[in-house]
């Protein structure tokens, strides 16, 4: 495939191979760069060009002993100083604002389970991409509740029943009519006879041994039983991207969203870390905090080298499970129970230290730092090879 | 129903509450109500809200009916003649006091033709909405409002006669400019407030233009010459005091200059400048590590009165000494005593402070900068007429900031400096601009304040004309003979064995958390151990148990409290901090082991 990029017509063989030398010591791009730079230059040349390309990349490199934690930290941590906006009003919407900025980064950085707000963005296939039955797609995505629906509840204490009052206006707006919700009523509510009226449900109970108290509670609980659409999403906003259009969620479930028939599942994403952990594996999660936390730096318009962030989703995924960079995160895996000390709740990692009989193997720079010895990075690294005649 | 709250307590209700609270005014304004009543309807909670009590802020309005000021000429002619005074007019309701709640039902012009019928107060003068430093601000209605704090502000910090008897006293800390003048441009507040008997600053000539990038940044240039002539100097005071104190047992301090077996004698030299009675003499030079007054005291423990010793002294060494870095001359010595009747020495020390390379200087305009280089006086440009300026002021303070009335006030204090006359320059009512341009031309400058201006070093002409003018200038107490600090070896603590903090203690300059990681980042890892060996010491460890073993410095020989002295011992290097968190494991019951290993 190479080859063909060369666009060598003669001496095919030869090229080939020049280009294979390289094949392990410069990665494809490089490659595809040199060969689209190259094109009807001499063999001799090619050679020359790779062969300096491979000796800038060999020192583009990272050194050993090179602190490539710290690095980060500080690039990461210097601009976060300039972040100053918290939220972004999304325009058109009431109420759909997202938490940007600083915040957004330690909730990110804080493997944080409940994020403050959960947000999709949705994907269509065609031919619902181009618009077509929007307003279905989107009723069908964002979850409409009972009380959304409802006029008036009225409880008869009578007979145990609760009458509930359907507005005609809204039904009609969300597309669903009485038997459809009846249907999924009687499903919800458990301990109930339902019965479907013209424009009203009456729900009666089956048992009285619980009292007319427990017919109020249960009234709060019907009021949040699910009619149609995807649990936990609670807006939906369209919006035209390019040519297509995407729906923009409040509120994330990508389980069910991923499942549905119309949805383009591999474009299709979710702001929650936890939630992408948990349904697409330990490596999306990584790819969605790099993802998100660049997305913030770029929006903030600061400038941090992508690899920095990569840097720290490694360490936040590399156990397999997300760790936030806490005390009872990452810090809480460190090997030295002196490292560990110096962060946060010292006592806490003293005490429990000694109740095992922890040891320090001093290998690392936090512990080398406290007892004044060299850290082992950078010109602390290398050791004295040569034995020394007593 | 309105409710109605008297000092924020419910007191009942009211049916027209309009109605009540125009009756209270009206009643304040007649006698029958206090005139420190203050009463306020507030529609949207719907109650009425009546203030008597203390700690509100007021201020005075002229009273308006029916759109006509209640103060007429004939009240100002009678105040002209001190036929009545302020309180009068407050009697009669003309000038009433408003607090910050009763405002929001007032309807305030700003200017007597504002005037409508709807109006219910007018301001006495545009420029008492201005604080008493912000109104000192000349031309301050030019200003964004955050320049006119800044620059009221800092002339709370200028130095100039704080008090005119400060030769009678022993204030702590204090500064006195040499030279003060009044301010050529003024507003009506310096009279008000006397400000000619108390001035702060001095008139100098300004350019603004740069000089060889050392007015970056805000930094200022002062001519030497203007600096030799005495502009901006200033005295600075420190009392230093020393008291004899009695103690339990009849023992008391003693100021006298301590004998050679006091414990903590310094040396014969340090005490050199006292006299028989144990003060120093007044007019005398002082230096770092001069005592001023020289005491003995008794021993901090009676106990420590052991049977050992045989000398007869074991008072201690208490004697005051000039403090780490300064220096001076004693201006006056005061022997007295207090209240229980104990000898008290008071010394006041005087420095002249000649403005030098870090002393911070501000226009009244919230432009303050720090003295960036002091240039010989034949290499300040000057103008055609021979002028050289006092200050150069950077040009690139004046687009960010929008202080348009540094500008003014430059103009204006050309306008007053060459025809010999005070400019006002009163907020909101100041002399306009265009008439101060004329006078300039008049005056046989250019209207726009430029000049042209030569290179001091070769005569060349400046390209570009440079805007010079007069403008009143202080000095603020920030002084760098005060703050600079710097420190190789010096004094440590006591329990770590690392440098102590602070200029006063001679302490080091930190290099924290954050300052070390970038070290690390740097990879500069014996570097960093080097840094950090300010608190490095040797500890005898033992092999056998790894607890910290004891070393006899006299036997030569080292053993373990533990294992004894049939057990290897190892010197290893450690911070004492580390030593010293080892021991508070210790404390708490925790056995911190070292395993010893070679490190090769």
């Amino acid at each position: 495939m190479f080859n063909a990029c060369l666009g060598f017509t003669g001496a095919r063989t030869d090229k080939m191979s020049i280009a294979n030398e390289y094949k392990g010591r410069l990665p494809k791009k490089i490659l595809d760069e040199v060969a689209s730079l190259t094109q009807g230059s001499s063999e001799a040349k090619v050679r020359k060009l790779l062969e300096e390309a491979s000796r800038e990349y060999e020192q583009a490199k990272v050194e050993p002993g090179e602190c490539v934690g710290i690095i980060s930290a500080e690039s990461i941590g210097e601009p976060g100083t300039q972040m100053t906006l918290n939220t972004f009003h999304f325009a058109g919407v009431a109420e759909m604002n997202i938490t940007m900025g600083l915040p957004r980064i330690i909730e990110i950085l804080d493997g944080r389970s409940e994020i403050s707000t959960p947000m999709m963005e949705i994907y269509l296939k065609q031919p619902y991409s181009k618009g077509k039955d929007l307003k279905e797609v989107t009723l069908a995505i964002r979850q409409t509740l009972l009380k959304d629906i409802v006029s008036e509840f009225l409880i008869n204490v009578a007979d145990f029943s609760i009458e509930v009052k359907l507005s005609q206006e809204r039904i009609a707006e969300i597309g669903a009519n009485i038997s459809s919700i009846a249907a999924a009523v009687k499903q919800a509510a458990k301990g109930y006879n339902v019965s479907a009226g013209k424009d009203s449900l009456v729900l009666k109970k089956k048992e009285r041994d619980n009292g007319i108290n427990a017919l109020y509670t249960d009234k709060e609980k019907i009021k949040q039983i699910s009619i149609q659409g995807v649990k936990g999403i609670t807006q939906v906003l369209p919006v035209k991207r390019g040519d297509e259009y995407v729906i923009i969620t409040a509120g994330t479930n990508l389980k069910e969203v991923l499942s549905l028939e119309f949805v383009d599942d591999s474009r299709t994403v979710s702001n929650d870390v936890a939630e992408i952990a948990k349904i697409l594996g330990i490596e999306a999660a990584r790819q969605a905090i790099i993802n998100e936390v660049f997305k913030v730096i770029e929006s903030q318009g600061l400038n941090v080298d992508i690899r920095h962030i990569m840097l720290v989703a490694d360490t936040m995924c590399n156990l397999g499970v997300v760790k936030g960079i806490t005390r009872y995160g990452v810090v809480s895996e460190k090997a030295s129970v002196l490292a560990r000390a110096s962060f946060e709740t010292p006592i806490k990692h003293i005490l429990n230290a000694a109740l095992i009989g922890e040891e320090d193997k001093l290998d690392s720079v936090v512990e080398n730092v406290m007892i004044n010895q060299p850290t082992p990075v950078g010109t602390g690294l290398p050791g004295l090879v040569t034995k020394v005649k007593r | 129903m309105p409710e109605v709250y008297l000092n924020s307590k419910f007191v009942g209700h009211i049916d027209e509450p309009r109605l009540f609270v125009e009756k209270m005014r009206e009643g304040r304004r007649r006698g029958s109500v206090g005139t420190q009543v203050n009463v306020h309807f507030d529609e949207q909670q719907d109650i009425v809200e009546i203030e008597c009590g203390k700690g509100r802020a007021r201020r005075p309005l002229i009273v308006v009916k029916n759109g006509q000021p209640l103060l007429t000429e004939r009240h100002i002619r009678q105040l002209e003649r001190n036929e009545i005074t302020w309180k009068d007019l407050i009697e009669q309701g003309v000038i009433e006091y408003i607090d910050s709640a009763e405002e929001e039902n007032c309807y305030v012009a700003f200017f007597e033709s504002d005037l409508t019928p709807e109006h219910s107060h007018l301001e006495i003068a545009p420029q008492a909405m201005l604080g008493l430093a912000s109104a000192l601000v000349p031309y301050a209605n030019f200003n964004q409002s955050t320049r006119l704090n800044a620059g009221s502000k800092n002339q709370k910090q200028a130095l100039g006669l704080y008090v005119s008897n400060y030769y009678l006293r022993m204030d702590m800390d204090v500064n006195v400019l040499q030279e003060p003048q009044v301010p050529v441009v003024q507003t009506a507040i310096h009279k008000i407030s006397d400000y000619q008997k108390h001035p702060a600053g001095q008139n100098i000539v300004v350019a603004i233009m740069s000089y060889k990038g050392y007015n970056m940044e805000d930094a200022i240039i002062l001519n030497r010459g203007s600096v030799e002539r005495g502009l901006a100097r200033s005295t600075y005071f420190r009392p230093s005091i020393a008291e004899e104190l009695r103690y339990a047992g009849g023992l008391v301090d003693e100021i006298c200059i301590p004998d050679k077996d006091v414990k903590g004698y310094k040396s014969e030299r340090d005490y050199r400048l006292l006299e028989d009675d144990g003060v120093i003499s007044a007019e005398s030079q002082i230096a770092e590590g001069d005592v001023i007054i020289g005491k003995t005291s008794p021993p901090r423990f009676l106990s420590s009165l052991d049977e050992y010793s045989l000398s007869s002294s074991t008072r201690r060494e208490s004697s005051v000494s000039v403090k780490h870095g300064e220096r001076g001359v004693i201006d006056f010595v005061l022997i007295t005593e207090n209240e229980e009747g104990n000898k008290l020495v008071q010394v006041r020390v005087r420095d002249d402070r000649i403005p030098e390379i870090g002393d911070k200087f501000t226009s009244r305009h919230g432009q303050k900068g720090v003295v960036g280089l002091v240039v010989p006086e034949g290499d300040m440009p000057f103008s055609a007429t021979g002028i050289r300026p006092d200050l150069i002021f950077s040009p690139h303070g004046i687009p960010s900031r929008m202080t348009i009335s540094h500008l003014i006030e430059m103009v204006a204090g050309k306008v007053g400096a060459l025809s010999g006359r005070y400019v006002d320059g009163t907020a909101f009512d100041a002399e306009p601009e265009e008439k101060l341009r004329k006078e300039l031309l008049n005056l046989g400058f250019r209207e726009n304040g430029v000049e042209t201006f030569y290179s001091g070093e070769t005569g060349e002409e400046f390209q570009a004309k440079i805007f010079v003018g007069n403008m009143y200038y202080l000095k603020l107490k920030h002084m760098v003979a005060n703050k600079l600090h710097s420190r190789a070896r010096g004094p440590i603590q006591l329990l770590t064995r690392q440098p102590t903090e602070g200029r006063a203690k001679e302490g080091g300059l930190r290099l924290g958390e954050m300052e070390k990681d970038t070290f690390i980042a740097h990879g500069a890892s014996l570097l960093l151990k080097e840094r950090f060996d300010s608190d490095k010491t040797l500890v005898p460890v033992c092999e056998g148990c790894g607890t910290i073993a004891i070393h006899d410095e006299f036997k030569k020989k080292s053993y373990c409290p533990i294992c004894g002295d049939n057990v290897e011992i190892y010197f290893v290097e450690m911070s004492y901090a580390f030593k010293l968190i080892l021991d508070e494991f210790k404390s708490l019951c925790i056995y911190p082991k070292l395993v010893l290993k070679s490190k090769y």
